[in-house]
């Protein structure tokens, strides 16, 4: 009898063990960075769940992280993730270390189209090598490098006297990289309300990408390229042309007069923090944070507006944003492909970019009610016309870590000429291309 | 008489298994019980550093399971010796490395002096000196970046209150010049507690007799301190000195909470470069190579210290 109860007992629990394994199986993990639009996306997924029966999981790493951790679990093979959604300049490393898995057979089985994508995103979220019609990634979430200012400073009277007395032209919405310097400058402690207040907080964080993502919207705007003919790694010239010279020193020139006390090692959260607090007329950081921050209580509403990377020889603003990719490690691939699928839907996308996401569908991009959708929805559409994105290769992180160095060393503590900064540069990306064999 | 537990397993074994017991060498039985460990010591350790020499030699990359692995003779080596931010980084591990053991030996020796004297609250202060080296490096990084902060930090205003210099004028962890000196600090308010309680035992394990043969011989308080006092603690001394030495050679969590290695490249110390080439550029073979020198670096240097050591123990 108690030999019919152990044999009973151990069926039972074998049984359910394949089930909740069963059920595992079903579960989808997606990894993303700890940010605003996660939020929304776990909001969002609610309905793929109720639809398809699977629990959806979420993996959130804090930005400083993200990189590092992501890579690391590609890299050694884990199976934490089914979806990921990935920096744009992991697409190489992913597709040609068989991290990801190419979409192409499963967009055409489904009647998933990359023409209904925005193009810009399509190309730098999803293709490799570049350009071409070989996807990794649909277009999850739009994104680049843009600006936000405290719009009630600017409306008052006194300030807008003082601004005309000193530069001889209304204060507004800079349209110049040499306008916004200007703003910040007629800023930099000023008196608002009791408290000293400062220009602009900008990134110049060392570990991850910080000032690199910082420098180059001021890069981009005086015309930087990283190649003189696309595809050659021919950087001599392009990386530290004059323009690019003068662009760094502006950046520097920026860091140095209109930055807070103590803003030496700033990125996404040190900006909010800075705005939020009440301390900077304007500040950088990525569409992603501005329906939050035109939700903050304190700061949003009217106080706040924003505004597009500003040019000066071009157009440009710093690419962000990601596409979501199915991790080829992941034992339900099935699973994680039906969530594209579901996601790649307009309807889908629209209530995506209702809820605080950045579609890159064009059913909700070229929707005529799109730019009155958001305050800043506008500049979302312009800055994607002119984005730039940093080198996408498998050996990105590097490539990024030297920028990181030669940037911070230059602009934060100011060793060197920007002209040796790139040289320099220009130098490291040379040693790690020859590594590649790519040069 | 009855016959003992042992006595009877013996009685009891069957004469094949007893006769092949017997004739296990004392030799053989402690190979036995040592064999576990030298296996385990073999996979963790040796095995894994055997491996990292090999990896020195290549252009292997953990990330590129899929690219093939050249062997580059000692080209690693070659680029490490003769990389000047390599040679900087260095600069900057010595630099740490110097000033905090020499801050922890002065003032966990000055601080284990006063302490080992009888005073009442004696146990409570020597508590709460202690406290900082129990707390978690990350959580004292995170603590002191706020307390160096220029706008809302303690330190810039105790400055400011000494020496007029506005607070919000100068940034601890964001000036070249100034940077070094807050990792230096930290460290040495984190550490110096575990200096002071070696120097206290060696403190203590002075007889007391000694002191009063050279009161009896009029020695005064000064020579005591010289003759006496000094030499009896400066093994336990020296032996903190090699603790802390190991230790903040590879010292990593505080200060990559406090300053990331910058500003730029300021505080960037060995250790932090060497993970940042390996476990974010993914330089696994260059990593191996900078690990090795890292390795023969302290090793070379720990052995000549231990030898120091034992000749002042031998004195």
């Amino acid at each position: 009898m108690t030999m019919k109860r152990l044999l009973a007992a151990s069926a039972v629990t074998a049984v359910a063990g394949l089930a909740a394994s069963a059920s595992q199986a079903q579960d989808l993990t997606l990894c993303w960075a700890a940010w605003d639009p996660a939020n929304a996306l776990v909001e969002l997924s609610k309905d793929f769940e109720a639809q398809s029966g699977i629990t959806m999981n979420f993996e959130f790493v804090p930005w400083p992280n993200f990189a590092d951790r992501m890579l690391n679990e590609l890299n050694s093979g884990g199976q934490l993730c089914d979806l990921l959604i990935g920096d744009s300049q992991w697409i190489g490393g992913g597709a040609e270390n068989g991290h990801y898995i190419k979409l192409n057979d499963f967009f055409d089985a489904n009647a998933i189209s990359m023409d209904d994508f925005a193009p810009a995103t399509v190309y730098a979220y999803s293709t490799w090598p570049k350009g071409t019609p070989n996807y990794y990634a649909l277009p999850a979430m739009g994104d680049a490098n843009g600006w936000f200012y405290r719009k009630d400073w600017f409306a008052r009277p006194e300030i807008q006297e003082a601004f005309k007395a000193e530069y001889g032209r209304d204060l507004a919405e800079p349209k110049t990289q040499r306008e916004l310097m200007e703003i910040a400058k007629f800023f930099q402690g000023r008196e608002i309300d009791g408290q000293t207040v400062y220009g602009a907080s900008i990134f110049t964080e060392r570990g991850s990408e910080g000032i690199t993502m910082g420098a180059t919207g001021a890069l981009y705007a005086w015309g930087f390229k990283y190649e003189n003919t696309p595809g050659s790694y021919d950087m001599e010239g392009a990386v530290n042309s004059p323009a690019a010279v003068e662009a760094l020193e502006f950046y520097k020139e920026l860091y140095q007069c209109c930055t807070p006390p103590g803003y030496d090692n700033a990125y996404m959260e040190q900006s909010l923090d800075a705005f939020k607090s009440g301390q900077v007329a304007m500040a950088m950081n990525w569409f992603a944070f501005f329906p939050g921050l035109y939700a903050d209580p304190n700061t949003g509403g009217d106080k706040i507006d924003f505004f597009v990377n500003p040019g000066q020889n071009v157009e440009a603003s710093t690419l962000g944003g990601q596409g979501i990719s199915v991790v080829s490690y992941s034992d339900n691939v099935d699973g994680a492909l039906e969530y594209i699928k579901w996601f790649a839907q307009p309807d889908v996308q629209a209530k995506w970019w209702s809820m605080g996401g950045y579609s890159c569908h064009r059913s909700v991009l070229e929707d005529p009610d799109f730019v009155n959708s958001a305050p800043f929805a506008g500049d979302f559409l312009e800055a994607m016309a002119g984005v730039q994105d940093f080198w996408q290769e498998p050996a990105y992180a590097e490539l990024l870590l030297a920028m990181q160095e030669r940037l911070h060393n230059y602009i934060v503590a100011d060793q060197g000429t920007a002209q040796e900064a790139l040289d320099g540069l220009i130098a490291d990306w040379t040693e790690t291309f020859e590594d590649e064999g790519k040069l | 008489m009855t016959e003992s537990p042992i006595t009877r397993v013996a009685r009891a074994t069957p004469e094949p298994v007893s006769r092949r017991v017997r004739g296990l060498s004392d030799r053989a039985i402690a190979w036995i019980f040592v064999a576990p460990t030298i296996f385990l010591l073999l996979a963790i350790n040796i095995f894994p550093l055997i491996w990292t020499i090999r990896l020195s030699f290549t252009n292997y990359r953990a990330n590129r399971l899929n690219r093939e692995v050249e062997w580059v003779g000692l080209r690693n080596y070659e680029r490490i010796l003769t990389d000047d931010g390599i040679w900087m980084n260095m600069q900057a591990t010595a630099h740490f490395l110097f000033w905090t053991i020499v801050l922890q030996v002065l003032i966990g020796f000055t601080l284990a002096w006063l302490i080992n004297r009888k005073f009442r609250g004696n146990d409570l202060i020597t508590t709460i000196i202690v406290l900082p080296m129990m707390l978690s490096p990350a959580v004292v990084g995170n603590f002191w970046t706020f307390l160096y902060q220029p706008q809302i930090g303690l330190v810039n205003y105790v400055v400011e209150f000494f020496t007029g210099i506005p607070a919000n004028s100068f940034s601890m962890l964001g000036s070249v010049t100034l940077a070094p000196w807050a990792i230096v600090i930290v460290d040495t308010w984190m550490w110096t507690p575990f200096v002071m309680l070696i120097c206290l035992a060696g403190l203590r394990s002075i007889p007391d007799y000694i002191y009063e043969a050279a009161e009896i011989d009029r020695a005064s308080k000064w020579r005591q301190f010289w003759t006496i006092t000094v030499p009896m603690v400066l093994p336990f001394l020296m032996l903190a000195v090699l603790f802390r030495g190991i230790e903040n050679f590879k010292m990593f969590d505080l200060v990559v909470q406090l300053t990331g290695g910058g500003p730029g490249n300021t505080t960037l110390l060995a250790s932090i470069d060497l993970k940042r080439e390996a476990f974010e550029k993914w330089r696994t073979g260059y990593s191996s190579a900078y690990a090795i020198i890292l390795f023969v670096t302290v090793f070379g240097l720990a052995s000549i210290y231990v030898k120091a050591l034992n000749k002042v123990k031998e004195r």
